[in-house]
């Protein structure tokens, strides 16, 4: 998994957090895959520390993060700077950059054509 | 800063937090998501219990302490960007002078937030209050006017800008409690030579 890159999800919301990854789960079996929703079942929020532990709970080194709103980005940002593991955030479309990335991973696709792809899909977040 | 001045800024702007919880709330509801009073009052309570009884060094600790607990208990974005300013000021030069010691939290608020001016955010406070502040002409209705400037702005940055153009006519809740902040340190009696 050293070489590999992993995906982590981070979502407001539980529920959207868990539905992204049942999605890409089917096309992505082998991708390294953690998911960071909410701040309960219920509680809608990100956090700085589920994000932290979603990180290091990734199996993998270098990591691609999908978010849903802007202040998970800030969360994500402030991850990124305290974790010796390489982050890069993504500002695209939230389901359809993570099943992009994973599709491609589990393709065996090497990150720059990944990274090209996701280009497209890049919104004003 | 001096150490008692900070802890006093940090209990007022606890006390203004607390009373105008719902307000904020209020505020954060027809342009965002309704929780932003709830979410500083829950940061601001714990800042305190942070405080409470610990025997702080100096200044600096205790910037550290009130922006560890911002960022890990108020969630939204507003706890990542209060938190990030106040660990700019945390580790800014505290020998510095008090506008000096405000732009690093400004910076980082910025760099966090990539808001710029006119965007309808806590920024529109920051700025005029750090330039008045800077020329000593810094009372209660300078806070005043920078935050009800933020009032026809159209938000650009954070989730009032999904509402677009509907976000006219309503004051932003952070640049709201952005003004607490520093009416706080007015109150304080917080000059710019400390």
């Amino acid at each position: 998994m050293k070489d590999k890159l992993g995906i982590l999800i981070v979502s407001h919301s539980f529920y959207l957090a868990k539905g992204i990854k049942c999605l890409i789960d089917q096309v992505a079996p082998d991708v390294a895959i953690t998911v960071c929703g909410g701040l309960s079942e219920d509680e809608i929020g990100t956090s700085l520390e589920f994000i932290e532990e979603g990180v290091e709970s990734n199996p993998c080194q270098e990591i691609l993060a999908f978010y849903d709103l802007g202040s998970a980005r800030m969360n994500l940002e402030m991850a990124q700077e305290m974790s010796d593991k390489q982050i890069t955030i993504f500002d695209v479309a939230f389901v359809e950059g993570t099943y992009t990335a994973a599709a491609l991973l589990q393709a065996g696709v090497d990150k720059e054509a990944i990274l090209s792809q996701l280009a497209e899909l890049e919104i004003n977040k | 800063m001096e150490l008692q001045k900070a802890l006093k800024w940090m209990s007022l702007f606890n006390d203004k937090i607390q009373e105008n919880k719902s307000y904020l709330s209020d505020l954060d509801t027809p342009i965002g998501d309704g929780d932003h009073g709830a979410n500083m009052a829950r940061g601001m309570a714990a800042v305190m219990a942070e405080i409470e009884g610990k025997s702080i060094e100096d200044t600096a600790e205790l910037f550290k302490i009130v922006a560890m607990q911002l960022i890990s208990k108020v969630g939204g974005a507003s706890g990542p960007l209060y938190g990030s300013a106040f660990m700019g000021m945390a580790k800014a030069d505290q020998t510095a002078s008090i506008d000096k010691l405000l732009e690093s939290g400004l910076e980082m608020i910025q760099k966090r937030g990539k808001a710029t001016a006119g965007e309808k955010t806590m920024v529109d406070v920051w700025i005029p209050f750090i330039s008045a502040f800077q020329k000593d002409q810094i009372d209660k209705e300078t806070i005043e006017e920078a935050l009800e400037s933020t009032k026809e702005m159209v938000a650009t940055k954070g989730r009032a800008s999904y509402v677009g153009e509907r976000s006219k006519g309503h004051l932003d809740p952070g640049a709201c409690s952005s003004a607490y902040l520093f009416q706080a340190l007015l109150e304080s009696k917080v000059d710019n030579e400390g």
